[in-house]
Formats: C-alpha cells, sequence, structure tokens
C-alpha cells in the first residue's frame, strides 16, 4: 500500500517519495510523534460499533478524529487509500516480555520495588516483526518467578523512540502476580524460602498485604504527626521516624486500587484462591494470566468481574497445564469473563489474529468476539480501554490495515500505525529492520534447534521463566546443552 | 449432516468418562480416554474430493473398506453389498490426512516432567533406540493431534550426535505396532554446528572450530566403520565370507541406512552448517538423505535443489537473525520449493503438532501457494518416507488415511468434522473436547 499527499504538486511530491524510498530501503521508519492521515474507502473494523463498508477514518495529531464516509483532510495530509483493505484497531497484547533487557529480578518471592521500566530495550527488533503482525500496544511483563514480582510497562510500539518514548505514559500501573510452580520451583524448591507449595504461596500473598495495611497505617501516622509538628512545634511532639518502603507503598497502592494486577496462574485452586484473597483485601479490576485452568471455574471469575488474558492453545509443556482445552477462552467467554488471547512470545506475538481466529474453530465464538479478544478485551484488563482497543472517535490513532478478513490464514497485514504514524508498510518495508546494527551476521545467529528444541527435549518453561535460573547456572548448562 | 448428530452422541457421553476419570485419579493420567471408532464399509458421497495427485472431484464419492480406499469418482459404484454407513458429504471437502514428518509425539507427555520424557536417550551415537518402541498409544497429546486433521507423524528421538530411528506411525492404535507405518523411517542426526549454542555458550571461536571439527571427524569415523560392518555383513550374508563377528547393535542400526530401508536425517539449520552437510553429504552417495530444520534453506535453495535432497521445514518461528525481513520463516518453505526443492513442513513440536495446516496456511500465503503447501503436508512426506502407496492421497488401494472438512482446512476457522486412520472414523473426541463438554455450562446435568 502506498501513502499519496493529496496535493497539486503530486509529481514533485512522487518523486521526492521514490527518492527517499531509495534511501529508506536501508532503514524502518522511526517514530516521529503523532501524525496526522486520512485512511481511505476501507471496511472498518471499529470492533465496539460493527463494520463499516467504505469508510474514511480520520487522524489528527494521533487522535482519531472523523469515522465516516468522503471526509476530506487538508492537502498536506497524507492519504492512505484502503480500498479493498479491512481497517482495524491495532492488536495490544496483554501477556509479553518483547524486548525486556531482563525478565526476572528472581531474588525474593517479592519484588514490587522493581519495575520492569527500568528494563526495556528500544532497540529490539523483535518490535518490528510485532508491528508487521498488526500489534500497537504491549504489557511488557516482569516475569513469573516471584509471587509478586515487579510492576510492568504497558508500551506503545513507538519504534525507534526511547525507553521513555515507548511507554504509554496515560495507562495505569499494573504489577505481576504469579502462582503455582514457578514461584515454589524459584523460591521454595530452588533457595528453600517460602513459599515451596501452593499453601505457602497464598500466605506470602496475604503476609504482604498484611504488612502493607500496617505499614501504611503508622507512615501515614507519621506523616501526618510530621505535618502537624512542623506546624506546631512547641503543641505537637516530633514524632518517632517510620522510613518509607518502597516495596510496602506498591503493595499499599495495589490494595487502594491505584495499581492493577496481572496473575500468572494455571490451576482452578489457585485461581480461586487469589479471588477469595482479593474479595477479602478489596482488590478489584484484575487479570488472570496464562489461566489455562480458568475454564473450571469461569462463573466464579466472572461474579468476581475477574479478567482472564489467555494463550489460544498451549498446553501439556508442564504439570499445570495438562488439563488444558483450547476451548478455554470461548468457555471463559460465553460464561462472561472478559477473556484477551494473548502471546508470551516473540513468535506468537507476529501473528496475533491467527491466535484469535483458533477461538472461532475450539469453541465456536463469533468473529467479532475473537477480534475483541486482541484489541477491546486486553485494552479493558490494562485500563486503556478509553483511549485504544477500538477505532471511535477520540482514541488514539493505532491501526492495522490488512489484505483480507484478518481471521484468514491467508490476510497479510499491510500497514501499521502508532499515533497516526506508519511505522510499518509492507510495500516499502526494509530488509534488515534493526535499529542497532552493531551485531554482525555471523554473531547473531539463533539456532532453529534452539528455539524448537523446547518442545524437542520437553519445555522446561513458560517464556515467563527467562533469566529465573541463572541463579543455578552451572544447571541450567547442564540443561541446555544436554541436546548436544 | 448425519454425522452431527453422532457427534452430539459422543460428546454428551465424553462428558461421564471426564467424571470417572476424575475419580480415579492419577491412574487415569496415561490412559486414552476416548470413544470407540466406527469400522466397516463407508460411503461418503456429495463430497468435494481433494486427491492431491489429480484434479479436484466435486461432489464426489468416496468408498473406505477394510481399511483402504476402495473408489474414488463422481457416481456412487453400483455394485457395493452389505452393512454401508452412508456420510453425506454436502458441502464439504475430504483430503488425505496430514502428515507431520518430525514431531516427538507419544515419546514426550509433559515438557517439564523429566520422567514423562522418552525422546531423549543417554549418550552421543544412539542408531539403536528406536522411537516405536516407545510411543505411548495412550498419549492425551494423540487424540487432540488427530481430531484437527493429522493422521500420520513421525515420532524422532532427539539427543547427542545421532538421536535414534524415528518411526512413522498412524495416530490411531492400541499398541505400537498396531500403529506403526515404518518402524525404521529414518536416523535422525544433529549436525555439529559451527556456531555458539546460545547466549550462555562460553567457548572461544578458536574452541568452537575444535569442537565443530571433532564432531566431524566423529561422524566420518562412525560411517567409515558402519560402512566397512555393513560390508562384513553383507559378504557374510552371501557366504563369501565365513566368519562369526560380534553383533554390534549400534552398527546394526546403522546398516538400514546403506540398504535404503532407512533415510538420514540431517538436522542443520545455519547457512554454513547446510553448505558443510551438503558437501559431506555428496560425498555419500549410498545414502539417502532428508535435511530437516535448514531454517537457511533459502539462502541455499539452489544449491538443495541441485543436490536433490528433500527438506522438512516449518514456518511459524522467528527468523534466525534479527537482521533477517520478518517474513522470512513463513516464506522459507516457498522459497525452497520455488527452487525445485522437495518440501514437507512440519511443526517440530508434540502436544501442537495439530497446527501443522497453519504452518502450511502460513508458507501458502507466503509465496508456497495452496497447492505446493497441501503437498508438503501430505503427498510429500508420503514420498520422502517411500510410503506414497501407502498414504498422501486419495487414490484407490491406499489406506483410508481421511480426513472431512467444512472448508479450506488451512483455514484457521474451519472445522474437521470426521477424521479416518486405516478405515476407522475416528471419534470426535480430545481431552480438549471433553473439558468443554463438562465445563462450557458448569451448571448443566444429564
Amino acid at each position: 500500500m502506498t501513502i499519496q499527499k493529496s496535493t497539486t504538486h503530486k509529481g514533485l511530491l512522487t518523486a521526492v517519495m521514490m527518492l527517499s524510498f531509495t534511501y529508506v530501503s536501508a532503514q524502518p521508519s522511526t517514530y516521529a510523534g503523532p501524525q496526522s492521515v486520512l485512511i481511505k474507502n476501507g471496511l472498518v473494523k471499529t470492533i465496539t460499533q460493527g463494520d463499516l463498508p467504505n469508510t474514511d477514518v480520520y487522524i489528527v495529531n494521533g487522535i482519531i478524529q472523523g469515522i465516516g464516509q468522503e471526509l476530506s483532510a487538508p492537502g498536506n495530509i497524507p492519504v492512505i487509500d484502503a480500498t479493498g483493505k479491512v481497517v482495524m484497531p491495532g492488536i495490544i497484547d496483554a501477556h509479553s516480555h518483547l524486548n525486556t533487557v531482563s525478565t526476572n529480578e528472581a531474588t525474593s518471592p517479592v519484588t514490587a520495588e522493581i519495575t520492569i521500566k527500568e528494563s526495556i530495550d528500544p532497540n529490539d527488533v523483535a518490535m518490528y516483526h510485532a508491528l508487521a503482525g498488526g500489534v500497537t500496544t504491549i504489557n511488557l511483563m516482569h516475569g513469573s518467578a516471584n509471587v509478586i514480582g515487579a510492576r510492568n510497562a504497558t508500551l506503545k510500539l513507538r519504534y525507534g523512540a526511547d525507553q521513555f518514548g515507548l511507554q504509554f505514559q496515560e495507562a495505569p500501573q499494573t504489577i505481576k502476580f504469579a502462582l503455582g510452580e514457578n514461584p515454589t520451583r524459584v523460591h521454595g524448591q530452588g533457595t528453600g524460602v517460602q513459599p515451596r507449595t501452593r499453601m505457602g504461596v497464598e500466605r506470602v500473598i496475604r503476609d504482604i498485604f498484611d504488612d502493607a495495611i500496617e505499614y501504611d497505617r503508622q507512615r501515614q501516622a507519621y506523616l501526618d504527626q510530621k505535618e502537624a509538628h512542623e506546624r506546631r512545634p512547641n503543641r505537637v511532639a516530633p514524632p518517632v521516624p517510620v522510613a518509607m518502603n518502597l516495596r510496602l507503598e506498591v503493595i499499599s497502592d495495589i490494595l487502594k486500587g491505584n495499581i492493577l494486577v496481572h496473575c500468572h496462574s494455571y490451576r482452578a485452586d489457585e485461581i480461586v484462591m487469589l479471588v477469595n484473597v482479593f474479595k477479602e483485601y478489596g482488590v478489584e479490576n484484575y487479570t488472570f494470566q496464562h489461566a489455562n485452568e480458568a475454564f473450571k471455574v469461569a462463573p466464579e471469575l466472572a461474579e468476581a468481574g475477574a479478567n482472564a488474558s489467555v494463550f489460544s492453545d498451549w498446553w501439556a509443556y508442564k504439570f499445570e497445564v495438562y488439563y488444558s482445552t483450547a476451548y478455554n477462552a470461548a468457555i471463559l467467554h460465553e460464561n462472561g469473563v472478559n477473556t484477551s488471547i494473548n502471546s508470551d512470545s516473540n513468535e506468537l506475538i507476529r501473528h496475533l489474529n491467527h491466535e484469535a481466529a483458533k477461538v472461532v474453530r475450539y469453541g465456536g465464538i463469533s468473529a467479532d468476539d475473537a477480534l475483541a479478544m486482541i484489541t477491546i478485551n486486553p485494552a479493558k484488563q490494562l485500563g486503556i480501554d478509553d483511549m485504544v482497543g477500538s477505532l471511535e472517535v477520540g482514541k488514539h490513532g493505532d491501526i492495522s490495515i490488512w489484505s483480507a478478513d484478518p481471521l484468514s490464514i491467508y490476510a497479510v497485514n499491510e500497514m501499521t500505525l502508532v499515533d497516526g504514524q506508519v511505522l510499518f508498510n509492507r510495500e516499502a518495508d526494509v530488509a534488515d529492520a534493526r535499529l542497532d546494527r552493531a551485531i554482525s551476521y555471523d554473531q547473531s545467529f539463533k539456532d532453529l534447534q534452539s528455539e524448537v528444541s523446547e518442545a524437542v527435549r520437553g519445555r522446561q518453561d513458560d517464556a515467563c521463566m527467562e533469566d529465573a535460573f541463572i541463579l543455578f547456572e552451572s544447571g541450567l548448562q547442564t540443561e541446555q546443552t544436554h541436546n548436544h | 449432516m448425519t454425522m452431527n448428530k453422532k457427534n452430539n452422541t459422543f460428546l454428551s457421553r465424553s462428558g461421564w468418562v471426564v467424571v470417572m476419570s476424575l475419580f480415579l485419579g492419577f491412574a487415569t493420567v496415561e490412559a486414552q480416554i476416548t470413544e470407540k471408532p466406527q469400522y466397516g464399509t463407508f460411503l461418503i458421497e456429495n463430497v468435494d474430493i481433494y486427491p492431491v495427485t489429480s484434479d479436484v472431484i466435486q461432489g464426489g464419492v468416496v468408498v473406505v473398506k477394510d481399511g483402504l480406499i476402495e473408489y474414488v469418482g463422481s457416481n456412487v459404484k453400483p455394485d457395493l453389498t452389505g452393512d454401508i454407513i452412508r456420510i453425506d458429504g454436502s458441502g464439504h471437502r475430504l483430503y488425505p490426512g496430514f502428515i507431520d514428518s518430525e514431531t516427538q509425539l507419544g515419546l514426550n507427555e509433559i515438557g517439564a516432567v523429566a520422567v514423562t520424557i522418552d525422546a531423549a536417550e543417554v549418550g552421543s551415537v544412539n542408531p539403536e533406540m528406536i522411537a516405536q518402541t516407545a510411543i505411548n498409544p495412550g498419549s492425551v497429546s494423540i487424540p487432540v493431534t488427530r481430531v484437527d486433521g493429522v493422521t500420520n507423524v513421525v515420532a524422532a528421538p532427539v539427543s547427542g550426535l545421532v538421536s535414534g530411528t524415528g518411526s512413522l506411525i498412524d495416530l490411531y492404535g492400541y499398541t505400537p505396532e498396531a500403529m506403526s507405518i515404518d518402524q525404521r523411517a529414518g536416523i535422525y542426526i544433529n549436525w555439529p554446528s559451527s556456531g555458539k549454542r546460545g547466549w550462555w555458550d562460553s567457548r572461544s571461536e578458536k574452541e568452537i572450530e575444535k569442537d565443530y571439527n571433532e564432531a566431524i571427524d566423529q561422524i566420518n569415523e562412525l560411517f567409515d566403520d558402519a560402512r566397512a560392518y555393513h560390508t562384513m555383513w553383507q559378504a557374510i550374508e552371501s557366504d563369501e565370507l565365513d566368519a562369526q563377528p560380534d553383533v554390534n547393535a549400534k552398527m546394526d542400526a546403522m546398516r538400514y541406512l546403506f540398504t535404503q530401508d532407512a533415510r538420514l536425517v540431517v538436522r542443520v539449520n545455519r547457512e554454513k552448517d547446510i553448505l558443510a552437510a551438503l558437501e559431506w553429504a555428496t560425498q555419500q552417495d549410498d545414502l539417502s538423505f532428508v535435511f530437516s530444520g535448514v531454517s537457511e534453506g533459502w539462502r541455499v535453495a539452489d544449491k538443495l535443489a541441485d543436490a536433490d535432497i528433500p527438506v522438512i521445514a516449518t514456518a511459524l518461528v522467528t527468523p534466525s537473525r534479527p537482521s533477517d525481513h520478518y517474513a522470512r520463516p513463513y516464506q522459507n518453505a516457498g522459497l525452497m520449493a520455488n527452487a525445485g526443492v522437495h518440501v514437507s513442513l512440519s511443526t517440530f513440536n508434540t502436544e501442537n503438532v495439530r497446527n501443522l495446516p497453519f504452518h502450511a496456511g502460513y508458507a501458502a500465503t507466503y509465496g508456497m501457494g495452496v497447492e505446493e503447501a497441501l503437498k508438503a503436508v501430505t503427498i510429500n512426506p508420503a514420498e520422502i518416507w517411500g510410503v506414497d502407496d501407502k498414504l498422501g492421497s486419495i487414490d484407490v488401494g491406499k489406506h483410508a488415511n481421511l480426513i472431512l472438512v467444512d472448508g479450506d482446512p488451512f483455514e484457521t476457522t474451519s472445522i474437521i468434522k470426521d477424521v479416518f486412520i486405516r478405515g476407522y472414523r475416528i471419534p470426535m473426541v480430545s481431552r480438549h473436547t471433553q473439558l468443554n463438554e463438562e465445563f462450557l455450562d458448569r451448571d448443566a446435568t444429564n
């Protein structure tokens, strides 16, 4: 697809653009801030308001200003002809480790003081590969080594921006929790620290919640007395200081509803456990990640208003996902649980449209509901559904444009826009999309076996466990090399 | 369609099986929880037949009898006698079952549970390790795979330099022998890599080169020995030589390579390594080669075509180098096929081998074309394994390994309605359908 300039100097501009294409062919386009663009005459899948044939989408400074027919824009606004194409919101992945530098700070069962915002690689070409699959927003998550891991970073794939520019600034803060085998293996079995069991996992959560409540009370009393003392030094005695504790501040923010929980979980029992704990402590608006057995407790999740973000069909890679079904998402959906399909994989993130289509195969939900699972539903889970996840006036100009129905295996994503800027254009695509080319061709080879060998040798972990076993490096070496 | 009713009966019964299995707990973990298949003479009519090796027949008829395809045509065969099970295929398509040439299906059960992993034996040279003996017919992944249209796989060992002998099986049967098509389909070797194995590989360039050269020497020595052993035994067997040498199980297993009964499957991915393996292969003119993996095969497609070595490739992986075009893994199979390479597609997986048709769909979309991609999951693998007289197309006399689909089988949203393996009409039931039946509406009662 080409971007045309609707201007009287069309010939000149075309010449300029052709020139720039020869130059651009060596480098991918990089983020340059919110842009204006008019997308003409596509089949617009709004997600929230149905499909609109032969419809234009007009984006001004990164925000959708109009959706309708025969829209016009000033001559200096680029026009994308989407005739015969499908225009849909950019895909949102509610579970990714796409461009983390490190994924797990596995040294303690609770590491709420850590943030993945300090572990973003802004040069990772995996972002471009995700853009090529139509993805515009991700939940860049901490791993699942800890019961309460780091705070996550909601990112917009503004390829070319730095680690600050990538952050979806208006998005609420989220945090990673993890139940089951991963935290019990890393801590209880790995270093002999509670939790080694699912009983221990619940206690870790309850204990830190209680600590945070007590801390918050003492800290607040101290701050109140400090303020009073400073106002009236002679009437109010100086308080005994209560040191600021970032870990407990963050936990306290969870309890106050300022931070949304995204909890790695698999088994129905542990899912219900957390529902009950959260009910007791008043935590709301949370999402179970993976949640392979969520289908077993779908009514409980629906009643609690909990969300689920699941794989389309991954299972059997560890014992806690052995009793899984690819019908998970459909069952959850039918029972009224807001459900998204995620990747947790730099491979799957490249074709989340295909992953969503599997929910139609396994459970027969409608095409619209399937597309909602990679757009508006994950947007709700990340608390950004007022800004992205559907095509509506006032929302961000984050868009993917497809050659055909995106649920078809023959559909190809042709363009991806973030904030109105085309950051992936199949027609003007570059062979080498890296921003940082310091690594040579020879050094960069990743053997297919290293990817498929997980399946080949038996996958030990999900992607969430990256870096978790650096602690036991010698053991890791043995494990990794026994294939050769 | 008449079979819909049949399917519903299966599904309502399956709920009970799940309930029972929950009571039995761990005892049933390895049990094949499913319904009985149907067997007999089947008349599948009004169906669009995609034979793969010949033109599509609209509204045709296929007769399945004694486990084989007895008739394929556009009109009902008149002289059918006895009990006939009629299946109305109106609005549906019939394809040969899909074949995945490199999986660990039946060998591995739960990835992270080491005691359930039988694909990786200790030791470096294990040609005598035969997958078939360790295939668990009760693997829960088997029904999950076949109800999505994959009827045959090669289960292959993975470890060491010479991993072992892979076996081609039907995904139906109560014993490994009953499932077997060819227990010695191929001996799988891991070509030594001239690169680092991963970020954790701390070897210097020199050490890597030394290790690589040692491994190549080891391969050469092994094949020299095996060749000598084979020649010796040929002489003994033809009474040219009177001797009673010690039997060597490893060398015995290698003999199947020289008799052309087993293929030598070389797992190799890196461009440089593919070229090295190609050079080595040209010096071994008494072996039938298959290259597997070949993630950088597109870089040397012409050379692979010239060498006339068939390949097993995949589609849904990330690019092998960060500098590669994002779509290269999707394109790899098509780029090789268009250069004239004989390509089969594989998932290289265990529990999600069911996704094979989607690998084909992506390869088709990104340059391979639907027709060639269809061959890459049917007749091409059948040819690789020398079983194209039994599998890979809908032709009279071949095994009745068939799938009935409500549309294009590569489309994610299509539904597989019926699967036949060796003439058995497989119940469309798996753990995944059973859990759906039980939990979709938890309050429903019988």
